[in-house]
């Protein structure tokens, strides 16, 4: 069998690389089409007619009007009489039409009759959600008594952290079309090999009739699994039509309050600790709300849960509101807030330094000694001996501080296959069921075929994002890179182990004695000894070389695994008469193993480092009691930063020959961790007061110096 | 959208003449960033759409004995590139880089800032002008963290313009044409406070169309400063506009207006009196600021811009007169 494990770092030629993304041209210049740029001969739009209340029940519905506007192909109810609606947003009805404006005049030709029940949309006060509180239970570990009580010095704080949703970019959506007794379909998904099955079971059609394509899709951020309902009614209209063509994509505003939200979190959390830091108990009492399935537990403590003793009360609340969604690193940025914040604030009760105080308790985390390197590194980028100074001795109108936040996440490899073909001209081919989110996959697929082959990364074609080629898994959890690039490993291997069979006895070697370097097959040892890459393939006669690669969760040999970390630090500017909070600077610390690409992978942690810092400071849905509606379903009121906003960002790789022998891991969501923590953490270092609740816009800022409003 | 009849005249006569008697008959396109929004949300539906953007005496920006005189299609880019704006009106040269998106700045137009709907998300979500729900506005007991500190209602929503406190500031009038004749309007007055959701919040009446500012020929000291929760793209919280007529080092008189914060720009006459005879320093602007937001009535989510308000007067006078504002 031959290995496949990673060349030796002073062996590879192109992992490891700068390499910028293959299709980045492409996606600059507009040439890059993504499912909702489909735009094929006889297309119908397909709209959707969506609940104005937030709880209430169908009585009847009329449709008669709308099927009668001339250019309607198709009405479908979707929320029948008697179903019972529970948020504002839900789908109620669907229509296909020859233009998006008639579909839209059409959709308000229908009558619908709703009973209105009484609906409940905010969950930031507890004691006033009722019986809509689900809790879960209580979790105890260790002796949380004893511990408060050998605790010399505590600390008692309140956080919150709200709803926010996904912005993808590209809408949720789909163009889909029957034809005969198979659907095309388009999507703009995250799960190109599994999404098929989740249609066709809606369909009641085989799978196999079932043909996924995408080339390229705008943002998922975990929002993107399902084959939406609004895809599965729309197969239906095309099939109603007579199989033509039908695009459905949500308007920003379904986007915002239907296409899923990462969950709020609330908490107080109280902590003890001796003098020199050591933590000796944690109590918290959380609540959180994923809409009306409840939903959303930060994992608490969040990294340090090796604290001895610790007592957990979490209650998940049921609300009126769009459904939750998993938002990168799903609960995560949660609880790195409400663990940093409440570690911070017992910091500064202790007078300490908070890396201080994060060292002194790194026994209680899965990887010290990485979090203490890293520490150090954040540390060093932000000039934090020179800028920190002790919580609340700034002075004067503008005062600046520096915080930081932690993160740790899995990312093991999920399960992929991949073919490799090797023609008798030269020319290679990948094939692999997986898809590209925009995060440079097919340039990480590109650059471990090259490398494996010895050729130029121009002469790997690249073919991804189709049912049809090998089953690889959905784009969750950071387990994409790992697992599609050892199956492409394997793939590539046995492929290249199949040329050398061929090729060996005419070099008067055995397979074994050979190698693929610089675009030429030779001996290992005797470099002149060989042949170039495509004489090599010629020896092949007509049959190319078509090897497949797996890559298996359960045995990874040594190609992926789990377990990444690191710190985010800020650097921020806060105007004490305005509430305004400028960001200088964020770093990011960040470990993922061996990293392939290290220019697309400091990329990602840019992205992320944004997504925190809209988090943090200006991004929240805002549901209004009254209407029971989301007030802010748009691009103006739902606040993302701009790039005047976002300040600098240093990402630092660590980038070691340790974590380079543990082998590749997901890098997507840990790095979208610990930048809420930070930033929310450089305000309380700056101002002397922690603002309880992000995002850390003027109102809860000024809220928490001056005790004005709601907040106060 | 609702289909409509357009319209492209290319002399004001023309256009005039293709307005109507209400709203619904027919509305006026500029630059369209708020119309075409409007539309698309079903909020406003004209039967005819009257496109302007042909008419060449409404463009430019001309100075005279008489003052500045600035046509409603001059867009904001236009406006801040002026270099008699940028000399003798930095409080509206201010208010233009407000308004942080290029895309608006080519294409949105002085009359258009001045004629724009109320951005309040009851409004924008189909509550109508005042945000009523069976007879109540939704506003006093809803999210109104971004709504008025000044007024008693009904209106609680905030004027969006962001010309129209320096405009006020610096005296300026509004010329208004109909097909039955001329009138001149001080932009003070052009803002109103309506009493029901079918009134509006300008003076402007559904058959007239704004067709220029004129800013008197007045030498005076004169800034503009907001707060936004965002340096990019964003609405103010509040802002203020201030215009300082110098004697000496000292204030012979001023204007002091604030804006984002009342259902029109707000004249702060009392604190604007404080000046008088003053020289600005640290102290006076914060008495002065503290004084303009004394009769603010804040709502229960944005007490907050009371603050906001004061500070913002405070720095627009320190900017003002030359000095530090933070």
């Amino acid at each position: 069998m031959p290995s496949y494990s990673w060349p030796e770092p002073e062996k590879r030629k192109i992992i490891g690389q700068r390499i910028s993304r293959l299709d980045g041209l492409d996606k600059s210049s507009g040439r890059a089409k993504y499912p909702s740029d489909r735009n094929p001969q006889g297309l119908l739009y397909a709209v959707l007619l969506t609940s104005p209340h937030a709880h209430a029940k169908v009585r009847s519905i009329d449709t008669s009007a709308a099927e009668k506007m001339k250019g309607v192909t198709g009405v479908r109810v979707i929320s029948k009489p008697g179903t019972e609606i529970q948020w504002a947003g839900t789908e109620v009805a669907i229509v296909a039409a020859t233009s998006e404006p008639l579909a839209r005049d059409a959709v308000r030709a229908i009558k619908v009759d709703y009973e209105v029940l009484p609906h409940f949309v905010r969950e930031e006060d507890l004691s006033k959600v009722g019986a809509r509180a689900k809790p879960a239970g209580e979790q105890i570990t260790g002796d949380p008594e004893a511990g408060f009580k050998d605790a010399e010095v505590t600390s008692e704080g309140t956080y919150a952290i709200p709803v926010i949703t996904h912005c993808c970019l590209e809408p949720h959506g789909a163009v889909i079309q029957w034809e005969g007794d198979k659907v095309n379909y388009w999507p703009s998904t995250q799960a190109v090999s599994t999404v098929a099955n989740e249609l066709a079971r809606n369909l009641e059609i085989p799978a196999t009739n079932v043909r996924v394509q995408m080339e390229h899709m705008g943002g998922g951020f975990g929002s993107k699994f399902p084959a939406d309902r609004w895809h599965i009614e729309s197969a239906h209209l095309s099939k109603a039509s007579g199989g033509k063509p039908v695009k459905v994509f949500l308007d920003r505003a379904s986007e915002l309050t239907i296409a899923g939200v990462r969950p709020s979190h609330f908490a107080k959390i109280k902590m003890g600790a001796k003098k020199d830091g050591t933590i000796t108990a944690w109590q918290s009492e959380s609540w959180s709300t994923g809409g009306f399935a409840g939903g959303g537990m930060a994992p608490l403590p969040y990294v340090f849960n090796k604290i001895p003793n610790f007592r957990l009360n979490h209650t998940a609340v049921s609300l009126n509101t769009g459904p939750i969604r998993a938002w990168r690193a799903p609960n995560h940025p949660q609880a790195s807030f409400l663990t940093c914040s409440a570690f911070e604030d017992l910091a500064a009760k202790l007078n300490m330094d908070p890396i201080t105080f994060f060292e002194k308790n790194l026994q209680f985390t899965p990887r010290p000694d990485i979090y203490k390197r890293q520490l150090a590194k954040g540390a060093e980028m932000i000039d934090w001996k020179k800028n920190w100074h002790p919580r609340g001795q700034g002075s004067g109108v503008i005062r600046r501080g520096l915080g930081l936040g932690i993160n740790s996440w899995g990312g093991a490899g999920h399960a992929s296959k991949a073919r490799t073909i090797i023609h008798p001209d030269g020319s290679v081919e990948l094939e692999i069921g997986t898809q590209d989110l925009g995060v440079g996959t097919r340039t990480v697929l590109a650059m471990i075929a090259a490398e494996s082959f010895g050729l130029p990364m121009s002469m790997i074609k690249v073919k991804l994002g189709d049912n049809q080629y090998p089953v690889s898994g959905p784009s969750g959890g950071s387990t994409t890179v790992g697992g599609v690039s050892s199956s492409t490993r394997k793939a590539t291997i046995n492929a290249l182990t199949k040329l050398f069979e061929a090729i060996a006895p005419s070099l008067n070697t055995t397979p074994d004695q050979l190698e693929a370097i610089d675009g030429r097959i030779r001996v290992i040892g005797n470099p002149d000894k060989g042949m170039s890459w495509k004489q090599a393939c010629q020896k092949l006669g007509v049959t190319p070389i078509n090897e497949m690669g797996e890559n298996d969760p359960k045995k990874p040999e040594g190609l992926n695994t789990a377990g990444a970390a690191g710190v985010q630090m800020a650097d921020v500017t806060v105007d004490t008469e305005t509430g305004r909070v400028k960001l200088n600077r964020l770093v990011a610390v960040q470990d993922c193993g061996l990293i392939v690409n290290p220019k697309t992978a400091e990329s990602q942690v840019l992205g992320a480092c944004i997504m925190s810092v809209c988090a943090a400071l200006t991004e929240e849905r805002v549901m209004d009691p009254q209407t029971g509606r989301v007030l802010n379903a748009d691009m103006e009121f739902y606040k993302l930063a701009g790039i005047s906003d976002i300040g600098e960002i240093l990402v630092h790789m660590d980038i070691t020959p340790e974590n380079d022998k543990r082998g590749i891991i997901g890098l997507g969501e840990p790095c979208a961790i610990g930048g809420i923590a930070a930033i929310a953490n450089a305000v309380a270092n700056a101002t002397g007061v922690r603002v309880p609740q992000v995002p850390l816009i003027p109102k809860n800022v000024l809220a928490a110096l001056h005790g004005q409003g709601r907040n106060a | 959208m609702l289909n409509f009849e357009y319209a492209s005249p290319s002399s004001l006569k023309e256009a005039t003449a293709l307005l109507g008697a209400s709203w619904a008959d027919a509305q006026v396109l500029a630059g369209g960033t708020d119309l075409i929004s409007l539309m698309k949300d079903y909020i406003e539906s004209p039967k005819r759409v009257v496109n302007i953007k042909n008419i060449k005496e409404l463009g430019g920006i001309s100075s005279s004995k008489g003052g500045l005189r600035i046509g409603a299609l001059v867009t904001f880019d236009e406006l801040a590139a002026n270099a008699a704006v940028r000399t003798q009106f930095p409080s509206l040269a201010s208010a233009v880089r407000g308004v942080t998106s290029p895309q608006i700045r080519n294409m949105g137009t002085v009359g258009g800032d001045l004629c724009q709907r109320p951005r309040c998300w009851y409004y924008r979500t189909g509550n109508g002008l005042l945000g009523m729900k069976d007879g109540k506005s939704l506003v006093p007991t809803g999210e109104n963290r971004y709504h008025a500190i000044f007024g008693e209602g009904p209106a609680y929503f905030v004027s969006p313009s962001s010309l129209g406190p320096a405009l006020i500031a610096l005296g300026a009038k509004a010329k208004l044409v109909s097909t039955t004749g001329t009138r001149e309007v001080d932009i003070a007055k052009f803002f109103v406070a309506p009493a029901n959701d079918t009134s509006r919040e300008i003076a402007l009446a559904p058959n007239e169309i704004l067709t220029e500012i004129v800013i008197p020929a007045a030498a005076t000291k004169n800034a503009t400063y907001e707060v936004r929760e965002k340096d990019a793209l964003d609405w103010p919280l509040a802002t203020a506009s201030v215009a300082l007529k110098m004697k000496g080092d000292a204030v012979e008189s001023a204007q002091v207006v604030l804006g984002h914060v009342a259902a029109t720009p707000y004249v702060a006459t009392q604190a604007a009196e404080m000046l008088a005879g003053k020289t600005i320093t640290e102290d006076v602007a914060e008495a002065v600021g503290k004084a303009a937001v004394a009769g603010a009535k804040p709502l229960s989510d944005n007490a907050y811009k009371v603050q906001l308000a004061k500070v913002a007067v405070k720095r627009a006078l320190l900017e003002a007169a030359g000095k530090k504002a933070v």
